[in-house]
């Protein structure tokens, strides 16, 4: 439903080589944005395989047309509580990308919301706010239609605490 | 009109390997009695083509050196060279030489020129000491030493280009042979529009003088036989040799040559008349392979299966396209037919796809020969190296990964195992030591065994050493079996004196573990004096793996089924915990823990009680536990899929796999398991 939304409202948006489109989605009330060009797709919350012995907030893995896809929660991983999935949870797949490594990963957001052309420039460093969002997570925040939507780096985010990927020199030894 | 060559390399260099593999196990076959003129001939055939080929890459450093094989090679072939274990020793070193030149050329590294210039001179002192005469051009076959006049005739069919050969360097051999001349025939050339630039119009006449046989010349045609109307005759016309000793003045031929107007050919220059745009394609470059690493060739059998197969499913495909359009009542037993067909079609393509992967153990049997027959000499034993079941098909990548645990545990074998000649012969057996490598399948397994008739594996040794090493204590009894394990463990070595061959003991518990990584197991049987027989059982494949699907809560796993030894259900007799903690299982004679496979994985079941569930007994990297479940399923094959691609290892899981459903469903590391249990009590306590 919400992928062909997605594709349908894109087409209406000039596209400007200043600009970079973000995907925006909903979360506790607050707006999130991710690099559009690292979205694969769009699904519907489905039952995961739970894998043993890993943080909550790393639900399981899924069948994504033959592979194997870690889903995590993002709710739950930026500490907020969790709420029942409902109608309107989707789970976003990302491209992350780490030392040449690409690795293909689901979050699991209230709901997505839609596509922004933002300028780089406009896109503002956030304030050291702590808590559990670490400023690191976010590349910045930026104002668009009188709302505030907060950029994630996502690379850095679904590398880091559990989800690292395992040091090669760690892993051999 | 250049065409990149680099990219037929590759194939260059995979057809000069397998040349060269088939030129040592000819070799090899040589030594054993006189020389059988078919195995001289294979070996030459496979230098020429390597020389050919290396000449049209321009590598000619290797060019060059396998020339002078070839010349030794062609003195053995015309039986003027006996052949001698000293013979073939040399050129079983030129192989090395050869290997090692192709890989420096392959790799782009320096070439050890040292090493290959002593074994090129060492060959041609062979050729100068051994034959009457100083240059093999001299002697060859029963040809008398004469200068002889030949004249040839060479009319390539018009396809000749197409089979990837070139008149030029046809030519150019010929002029190393001799005072050469050739004019070329045009006059079936057609007008220009008519033209067809794949084609060869021409023909040539070759005049040669020399001191050449007639086996050498149509040596130089054997790239073409077949192609081409050749004439070989001889024109023994004396004075003619004055004319023949300009080699670049045009020699008149009989027949007049009407050459036509839009394409004359110079003449005066035979070498640098490049039939134009005939250059297409060059030489051995049968086919050329893009991918430059980890290529597999696949035998054609395997590749029509497939398109067979393939073909099937889209008539099944269609069959049910068929059907789903007008769907009814009585259409209902069809689509069952037609789903059951496909999963038949789905399923014999599967095995055919895996097949592809399959390859015949033999590749990596054929480095023993000459291996065998290396270290025999060097440590003075005799041995037969007896090889069966080569064609037992293996998965490529197991077969790359045991290849050096087979090296080392056939070392083994020649070092420990097998006495002495003399030492033999006062055992009363033959002083020829017998090892004997066989492969087969069993059940879903390959079974690999390296036996030898040897001295066997002494008892008292390795537990003597086993004790010195703080292992075993003394008062220990073990089984035959446990005594033989032993020899696995880290840094046990018995050999009294420490070989370069082995005796360091880092290789026993490296083999065991590689083997283990494969998934396979490794077993020693063994009796004094009478020889030890290592069993290797692998899987047939890497990628699939036959499971035992299991229930835990809501959830199911898959444990390999090589890893289970039995299921049983459980007996509350036979339950002990120790210090209220481990839960240990008595199964016979043998006390085994028991991993909660619900607590080690924190899922929720109704199943806790040990009567109400079952007992999986499996086996990993030699301990024993038993898995509790609440269930057991089915057994399936599974395709294991990595969850390291986008998560990362997960401790007591080898990977997942996907049901039929379309769920994934974890498979269980036995061996990690047994650790997470083992650490988990640690914790608790």
């Amino acid at each position: 439903m919400e992928a062909t939304h997605m594709t349908q409202g894109n087409i209406g948006i000039e596209i400007n080589a200043e600009e970079d489109q973000y995907l925006t989605f909903i979360m506790a009330a607050e707006e999130y944005g991710v690099d559009i060009l690292r979205v694969q797709e769009i699904r519907g919350w489905n039952n995961v395989t739970p894998i043993p012995n890993t943080p909550t907030y790393i639900k399981g893995v899924i069948n994504l047309r033959g592979t194997i896809v870690p889903i995590i929660d993002l709710r739950e991983r930026f500490g907020m509580a969790s709420v029942e999935y409902g109608a309107t949870t989707v789970v976003i797949v990302l491209k992350v990308i780490k030392d040449d490594a690409e690795r293909i990963m689901g979050i699991v957001v209230d709901a997505v919301s839609d596509v922004y052309n933002i300028e780089a420039s406009e896109i503002k460093p956030a304030p050291d706010f702590g808590g559990e969002i670490s400023i690191e997570f976010v590349s910045g925040l930026v104002s668009v239609e009188e709302k505030m939507l907060i950029i994630i780096d996502i690379d850095r985010l679904l590398n880091s605490g559990d989800l690292k990927i395992a040091d090669k020199v760690s892993a051999k030894s | 009109m250049s065409i990149d060559m680099s990219q037929f390399y590759q194939t260059f260099f995979e057809e000069s390997f397998e040349g060269l593999d088939a030129m040592e196990s000819g070799l090899l076959s040589l030594d054993v009695g006189a020389a059988d003129i078919e195995t001289v001939n294979t070996i030459f055939r496979a230098a020429h083509s390597i020389k050919g080929g290396s000449g049209t890459f321009g590598f000619t450093a290797v060019a060059q050196f396998t020339h002078v094989m070839e010349t030794l090679l062609d003195e053995m072939r015309a039986d003027t060279i006996t052949v001698t274990t000293e013979t073939v020793d040399l050129l079983l070193k030129s192989v090395d030489v050869l290997r090692d030149m192709l890989t420096a050329v392959q790799t782009e590294t320096e070439i050890d020129e040292e090493r290959t210039i002593e074994i090129q001179s060492a060959l041609e002192a062979l050729l100068s000491g051994e034959s009457v005469a100083s240059s093999s051009e001299e002697i060859v076959g029963t040809e008398t030493p004469t200068v002889i006049c030949w004249t040839i005739r060479f009319k390539p069919f018009d396809y000749l280009f197409k089979t990837g050969n070139d008149p030029v360097r046809i030519f150019q051999e010929l002029s190393e042979l001799g005072d050469f001349s050739v004019v070329c025939n045009t006059e079936d050339l057609p007008l220009f529009e008519m033209l067809d630039p794949e084609l060869s119009y021409l023909s040539w006449s070759i005049k040669l003088d020399g001191v050449i046989s007639k086996e050498q010349i149509s040596e130089v045609f054997d790239w073409v036989d077949g192609d081409c109307e050749l004439e070989i005759g001889t024109e023994d016309q004396v004075p003619e040799k004055v004319v023949a000793n300009l080699p670049t003045v045009a020699v008149p031929v009989p027949e007049p040559l009407s050459c036509s107007d839009e394409k004359k050919i110079p003449e005066s220059t035979p070498l640098a008349a490049t039939p134009a745009p005939a250059l297409v394609k060059d030489k051995p470059t049968k086919k050329s392979t893009a991918a430059d690493q980890g290529s597999i060739r696949v035998s054609i059998d395997k590749v029509d299966a497939l398109i067979n197969m393939v073909g099937e499913l889209v008539i099944t495909q269609s069959m049910l396209g068929q059907l789903g359009e007008q769907i009814d009542d009585d259409r209902l037993e069809k689509l069952q037919d037609g789903l059951a067909q496909l999963e038949r079609n789905t399923r014999e393509l599967q095995e055919s796809v895996m097949r592809i992967r399959m390859m015949p153990i033999s590749f990596a049997f054929q480095r023993f020969p000459r291996m065998v027959r290396d270290l025999s000499n060097q440590i003075g034993k005799e041995i037969e190296l007896r090889l069966q079941g080569e064609s037992t098909e293996l998965d490529k990548t197991l077969m790359e990964k045991i290849s050096d645990p087979l090296v080392h545990l056939v070392r083994n074998s020649i070092d420990h195992g097998i006495e002495t000649p003399n030492d033999r012969e006062a055992a009363g057996k033959s002083r020829v030591g017998i090892v004997e490598l066989n492969a087969f399948h069993q059940g879903g397994n390959v079974v690999i065994e390296i036996s030898d008739d040897g001295k066997g594996i002494d008892r008292e040794v390795i537990t003597g050493k086993a004790i010195e090493k703080g292992l075993i204590s003394e008062s220990d009894i073990l089984t035959d079996e446990q005594v033989f394990d032993l020899i696995f463990s880290p840094g046990f070595s018995t050999a009294k004196v420490v070989s370069d061959i082995s005796g360091r003991g880092v290789g026993m518990d490296v083999v065991k573990r590689n083997i283990r990584e494969l998934g396979g197991s490794v077993e020693i049987q063994s009796k004094k004096n009478e020889g030890s027989k290592i069993i290797i059982r692998l899987p047939l494949t890497l990628a699939i793996l036959d499971g035992q699907l299991i229930q835990v809560g809501s959830h199911t796993y898959i444990v390999p089924l090589v890893s289970i030894i039995e299921s049983l259900q459980v007996k509350e007799s036979q339950v002990n915990a120790i210090a209220g903690q481990a839960e240990i299982y008595k199964l016979r004679d043998e006390y085994i823990p028991i991993v909660r496979l619900h607590n080690s994985f924190s899922v929720n079941t109704d199943v806790t009680q040990l009567t109400d569930g079952l007992i999986v007994v499996v086996e990993g990297d030699g301990q024993r536990a038993g898995l509790f479940v609440d269930d057991l399923l089915g057994q399936q094959q599974v395709v294991i899929k990595s969850l390291e691609t986008n998560f990362r290892p997960v401790e007591g899981v080898s990977g997942a796999t996907i049901l039929g459903d379309g769920t994934v469903a974890l498979i269980l590391d036995v061996t990690g398991l047994i650790k997470l249990s083992r650490q988990e009590r640690i914790v608790a306590a």
